[in-house]
């Protein structure tokens, strides 16, 4: 029992960690068809965010609840300065914004390791996260649980949004349809830069519960973007059903065969695993159906 | 593309002279050996102008191929140092550890050199036909040939004792029988890999001269027209994505003998990233842009790189930004925008590299 249920609580966490990654990437690729790079160094921005939280609050408990929301604000704003500037000029080569944000990870990156200590920060883990759970004689860090309860939390919030404001009817129309959209009197740049906010902030609150679980460094986004993106591609894009159920897919696949296998075997097999199921259903897990050709 | 082919083949003639007679006279040792290391890197990059700036296809793991030559090559000549014993960082953990069965093909010289033909093009050959015939295109194709380089690249790094790890393969001390510390041997594997590096430029040359070069351009622009007509794009495609891949696998092969070590770092996605800056400085539709970008990245690469490695990489990173923001065509395409700004009049419309058909991607 307990070869089983190990690594399908770790397998359940790292997949929420995944899903938390991906839903921001999946919202701005899904209504954009723009595939930010440097998502993951916004991931990164979060985490350092928390830490420097940390040296302002540095009652543990406290700190990484007032994080969370400091996390989504600074770097929803890198999100949206990095639109403002770059991607408007670029929707209509999709493939170089991917380059160019390449580019701007690249930048991010050397910039924090040069801001922070090379060796990466500490963040102070809160008092209530260091307790465990005994599921079915397995020991399980309460950290793993908080990451899935984020998750959850991210996911309703996020599909409330959509489903029921103004804004979020907006962006579903516009990732629908977006000549439609704009033909009916939505402003798509106003959308666009909300929907980037809003996705990077998530990429900020992933960053978060990342440095509860690993280290935070500046190379910390680098290793979430791929498979975040598969997670994505495979996931299906313009609903969030198919990223949660392919993030909790990636999530046990990667902790099942690094029980089986080895940590970094793990890694290959689960991307395997995603290109396969690729060949199977290329438009991924659930698609948004349209006439379009392409 | 040209309408003067003897103007472009020309200029291989003068890049092959400049790199074949003039290079060797002029550049002291240190310099020539790392002028070969860039025209392996050009070689690569000669293979992604031809798949992502022709074909349209974002190549973005690069590494896994260039990785197959220049594994098996330095397999060959980690074997060939050793002789008959088996190679040294093997038995480091254990005295008694016999050869892995994928190493002992590469004791034949023969076998090594059709390894680092038919390698790359196996897989990319496999790869290439499961993904185009399924239509898998644009960012997704991207990321997962990104994908792939990150996962090889982990894998090497995992597999201490039969591929040496990140501490990958090195100290070679024979190049198919030649000494390699030897200058006069040295000069010939640089000669070789210029050589080489010519022979994709003339090969690219004439493939954009071919119907196939017309279609492979239509098909980036025009995907479903190209099907409409009749064509199957997914075979136009894959035959330059298996192209580029050989490409990449021989500039892999001559860097092991050049270098003199080949680690995954040299392979991993930031290697496939830095391979794809090259051709997009240079000129991603154009003749030498790749080779030309590839070589100045490199440079920066080795000079820059070593000296002032903050600075680098923020040059990098504002490179990518820069010149993909400002000039999607990258270097080669500045003269004819500074030609056009001055003579105005009836001018050309320009080059569609970035097809409007691109536009249809987003709503896949």
């Amino acid at each position: 029992m307990d070869a089983l249920i190990a690594p399908l609580l770790n397998g359940s966490a790292q997949g929420a960690l995944l899903l938390l990654a991906a839903l921001g990437l999946s919202l701005t690729f899904g209504q954009m068809g723009v595939i930010n790079m440097a998502h993951g160094e916004f991931l990164m921005i979060g985490a350092f965010a928390a830490y420097l939280v940390q040296q302002v609050i540095t009652a543990s408990d406290l700190s990484i609840p007032v994080a969370l929301p400091v996390a989504f604000v600074v770097a929803g704003l890198f999100g949206l300065l990095l639109e403002v500037t770059i991607i408007r000029w670029m929707y209509r080569r999709p493939l170089d914004t991917l380059l160019v944000t390449v580019g701007v990870g690249l930048i991010l990156q050397q910039a924090a390791l040069q801001i922070f200590p090379s060796q990466g920060v500490p963040v102070e883990k809160p008092g209530w996260l260091d307790g465990q759970m005994n599921i079915l004689g397995y020991n399980w860090p309460l950290r793993q649980l908080f990451t899935i309860l984020l998750a959850g939390v991210c996911v309703a919030a996020l599909s409330a949004w959509l489903k029921y404001t103004s804004f979020g009817r907006r962006i579903r129309a516009t990732v629908h349809n977006r000549d439609l959209a704009e033909t009916s009197g939505i402003s798509t740049r106003t959308i666009d830069r909300l929907t980037f906010f809003v996705g990077s902030g998530l990429a900020g609150v992933a960053g978060v519960a990342a440095s509860l679980i690993g280290g935070t460094n500046s190379q910390m986004g680098a290793q979430y973007i791929i498979p975040a993106f598969l997670v994505v591609a495979a996931g299906g894009i313009g609903q969030l059903k198919g990223t949660i159920v392919a993030a909790w897919a990636v999530g046990l696949a990667l902790a099942f065969f690094a029980y089986w296998t080895t940590g970094s075997l793990a890694q290959v097999l689960a991307f395997i695993l995603v290109i396969v199921f690729l060949q199977v259903r290329p438009q991924g897990l659930f698609t948004v159906r349209t006439r379009s050709l392409a | 593309m040209t309408k003067k082919p003897w103007i472009s083949l020309s200029g291989i003639g003068v890049f092959a002279v400049l790199l074949l007679a003039v290079a060797p006279l002029v550049l002291s040792d240190h310099w020539l050996n790392n002028l070969g290391k860039y025209c392996c890197w050009a070689i690569a990059a000669v293979g992604i102008g031809l798949a992502w700036g022709r074909g349209g296809m974002l190549v973005m793991g690069q590494g896994v191929f260039f990785a197959l030559g220049a594994y098996s090559m330095a397999m060959h000549l980690t074997l060939e140092t050793a002789g008959d014993r088996v190679p040294g960082f093997m038995v480091l953990y254990d005295p008694l550890a016999p050869l892995p069965m994928f190493w002992e093909p590469f004791r034949s010289t023969g076998f090594t050199l059709l390894a680092i033909v038919l390698l790359p093009v196996v897989v990319a050959g496999a790869l290439g036909y499961a993904l185009f015939k399924r239509r898998v295109k644009g960012a997704y194709f991207a990321i997962l040939t990104q994908a792939l380089a990150v996962a090889l690249a982990t894998l090497i790094s995992s597999t201490i004792r039969e591929t040496g790890g990140d501490t990958g393969l090195s100290d070679f001390k024979y190049f198919f029988g030649f000494v390699l510390n030897d200058p006069a041997n040295r000069l010939m594997v640089y000669l070789i890999a210029a050589t080489l590096l010519i022979v994709c430029l003339l090969a690219v040359w004439q493939f954009y001269r071919s119907r196939f070069g017309e279609l492979l351009v239509a098909t980036r622009d025009a995907e479903e027209r190209v099907r409409f007509l009749g064509y199957d794009p997914a075979n136009v495609k894959l035959v330059a994505f298996v192209v580029s891949a050989l490409m990449a696998s021989i500039g892999g092969a001559m860097f092991v003998p050049i270098v003199g070590i080949i680690t995954p770092a040299e392979i991993g996605a930031a290697a496939s990233i830095l391979m794809i800056a090259g051709v997009a400085l240079g000129g991603r539709a154009s003749l030498f842009g790749p080779a030309l970008g590839a070589m100045a990245v490199g440079w920066g690469q080795s000079s820059l790189g070593s000296t002032w490695p903050d600075g680098w990489t923020y040059i990098l990173g504002l490179l990518f930004v820069v010149v993909i923001l400002f000039l999607p065509n990258g270097l080669s395409s500045l003269p004819a925008r500074l030609m056009r700004r001055q003579r105005p009049g009836p001018v050309e419309p320009p080059a569609p590299a970035i097809a409007p058909a691109e536009l249809e991607e987003v709503k896949s």
